[in-house]
């Protein structure tokens, strides 16, 4: 069942409305009475599920403009719900998708869904994070006999943006669930691999769980050990130290030692060098903001390619927004956030991947980094 | 740009109602940054056109509620890691926000973009006359900076007065 808004403009408008609502039977939640119903006034009828496609038909039919308030009132019921007796929740061969999940959890993900899904599913050592944990990727690949170019994806980069590695962790399920029956995805596999980086920076992954939410870098000590970490995502060798940076390591800003000086930039890094010439796209995950990022942050020099790069983001960003209304803006970080040098995505689009993006997820601010879980699903279904 | 003063703000803003979606009221506002100044606030004109909501009800239950604690309110993480705040603190926590929009106001200059990430601490403190004052620690995230610090913000609030940050 859906809840559309619509403001109807014309007496004409206000009579085909009632005319709809009396016909089809239709729940009006405002104003209480089809008699009630003016133009100029906000009007919320909610649709049952059946009828949604063809009351939608008769709006267009009359040149009535509509917006989807609501897209699933039984989604909506559930979740108002005491969690014991919420039934909805996103669980897929026994995990909880619509959860935050510590690494443990994570790594255990990853070998299960390897296991389950051995036919298209290969996991890979990345590297070693400072802290000597194992940093591993995914690799969702059709066989074929083609070379296939790569999209890479990493989330996690900044530790204390919980919904980027639950991103990831929805991409996988959603592309493993779906490729044997939806049509685009399946198009992706033949032509396309995808490489998914769930968590890049685990060891300030895990300290956001155990010490402190809001931690931000990775956990590498300097100054004798009285400091510690890392922003990952000024470590990359992109006009590394320039702009945007502190060359102090208590700065949640601090750009390392020098470019690459982190082994956890190392092992992204030699990985993409390795394969630049097979990856297609870069795409790197952060929260919040709601933005869809192309390089630079260094300049405002914008790139080669930059007509393609706003595009392809701003059609990506019309189609997120089509979901639940949620806005995205695009362009460039330096000009619509602020300088910043060493960043991974400019660093890739250097090295000559063609679409380099940094996606900054929900919200605005309201919840910042401690986004709600149960934003988890629509969150990532509207950046599906 | 006012030569020797500062930079002036129009701003035309739509404010959404949280607790209420579909409510939106339109304000106009005039923000003026002083010169180089990194001890002064900035001066800010807001003009509210429209009514907003009137919340007479819950205020009262709110106040009543508070006033008829045995102890002193306190509550730490507001919302906890996993975004969650339960409902009896939903109240404290809007205070918070309105508490958190004045330390903003206070520190902000044309290079910060404040968000308030979390409440870290409340302690409500008795009082002998008829306003709630609620201590709270604070963590505000700098967009540019990328930084997330504490600050500790006392407010004072009353149904019919409003919230106020005594000086």
């Amino acid at each position: 069942d859906q809840v559309l808004h619509i403001v109807p403009e014309t007496i004409q408008q206000v009579h085909h409305l009632q005319l709809l609502c009396s016909t089809f039977m239709l729940d009006l939640w405002k104003p209480l009475l089809p008699e009630d119903i003016r133009a100029g006034e906000d009007l919320h009828i909610r649709v049952p599920a059946p009828l949604v496609q063809e009351v939608k038909e008769s709006l267009a039919q009359h040149m009535i403009s509509y917006r989807v308030l609501i897209p699933d009132v039984q989604k909506l019921v559930d979740q108002s719900m005491p969690r014991e007796k919420s039934s909805h929740r996103e669980v897929s061969g026994g995990y909880v998708y619509t959860e935050y999940h510590p690494m443990e959890e994570i790594y255990q993900w990853m070998t299960q869904i390897q296991k389950n899904n051995s036919e298209l599913v290969t996991q890979h050592i990345l590297g070693k994070t400072f802290e000597n944990r194992t940093m591993y990727y995914l690799q969702i690949s059709q066989p074929s006999n083609k070379t296939k170019k790569i999209i890479w994806m990493d989330c996690g980069i900044h530790a204390r943006e919980w919904i980027s590695p639950a991103f990831c962790q929805w991409f996988v399920k959603e592309i493993l669930q779906n490729y044997k029956t939806d049509p685009k995805i399946s198009r992706f596999l033949q032509n396309l691999d995808f490489y998914v980086l769930p968590v890049l920076n685990i060891d300030g992954y895990i300290y956001s769980w155990e010490k402190d939410r809001l931690w931000r870098k990775s956990r590498s000590p300097y100054e004798n050990g009285t400091c510690y970490g890392t922003d990952l995502n000024r470590n990359f060798n992109s006009s590394w130290g320039s702009v945007g940076v502190s060359f102090n390591c208590s700065s949640d800003v601090f750009c390392g030692s020098g470019p690459e000086s982190e082994p956890e930039t190392r092992a992204v890094a030699q990985f993409i060098r390795n394969k630049k010439s097979d990856i297609l796209c870069y795409l790197t995950i952060h929260s919040y903001g709601q933005l869809i990022l192309t390089p630079y942050g260094s300049t405002t020099t914008p790139p080669s390619n930059n007509e393609e790069l706003m595009q392809v983001a701003k059609e990506a960003a019309a189609a997120l927004t089509g979901k639940y209304g949620t806005s995205y803006k695009v362009g460039s970080t330096a000009l619509i956030l602020y300088s910043n040098s060493g960043s991974s995505r400019d660093w890739a689009h250097t090295i000559g991947i063609p679409l380099s993006y940094t996606f900054e997820l929900r919200d605005n601010g309201t919840h910042g980094f401690v986004l709600p879980a149960d934003q988890i699903q629509p969150t990532c279904e509207e950046t599906m | 740009d006012i030569d020797g003063v500062g930079h002036k703000y129009y701003l035309d803003l739509e404010l959404e109602d949280v607790l209420d979606n579909d409510r939106t009221v339109n304000c106009t506002a005039e923000v003026l940054y002083h010169l180089g100044s990194k001890t002064s606030a900035p001066d800010v004109q807001l003009t509210v056109q429209g009514e907003l909501r009137s919340t007479e009800e819950a205020d009262k239950e709110f106040y009543h509620r508070i006033r008829s604690l045995e102890k002193e309110l306190v509550a730490e993480n507001i919302p906890d890691s996993h975004g969650n705040v339960p409902p009896e603190l939903e109240p404290i926590h809007l205070l918070a926000w309105a508490a958190s929009g004045y330390v903003i106001w206070q520190n902000s200059t044309e290079n910060t973009n404040f968000n308030l990430a979390q409440v870290k601490h409340v302690k409500q403190v008795k009082r002998n006359d008829e306003d709630l004052q609620f201590d709270f620690v604070v963590l505000l995230h700098e967009m540019v900076s990328q930084e997330v610090l504490p600050w500790q913000v006392t407010l004072l609030w009353h149904p019919q007065r409003g919230a106020r940050v005594p000086q």
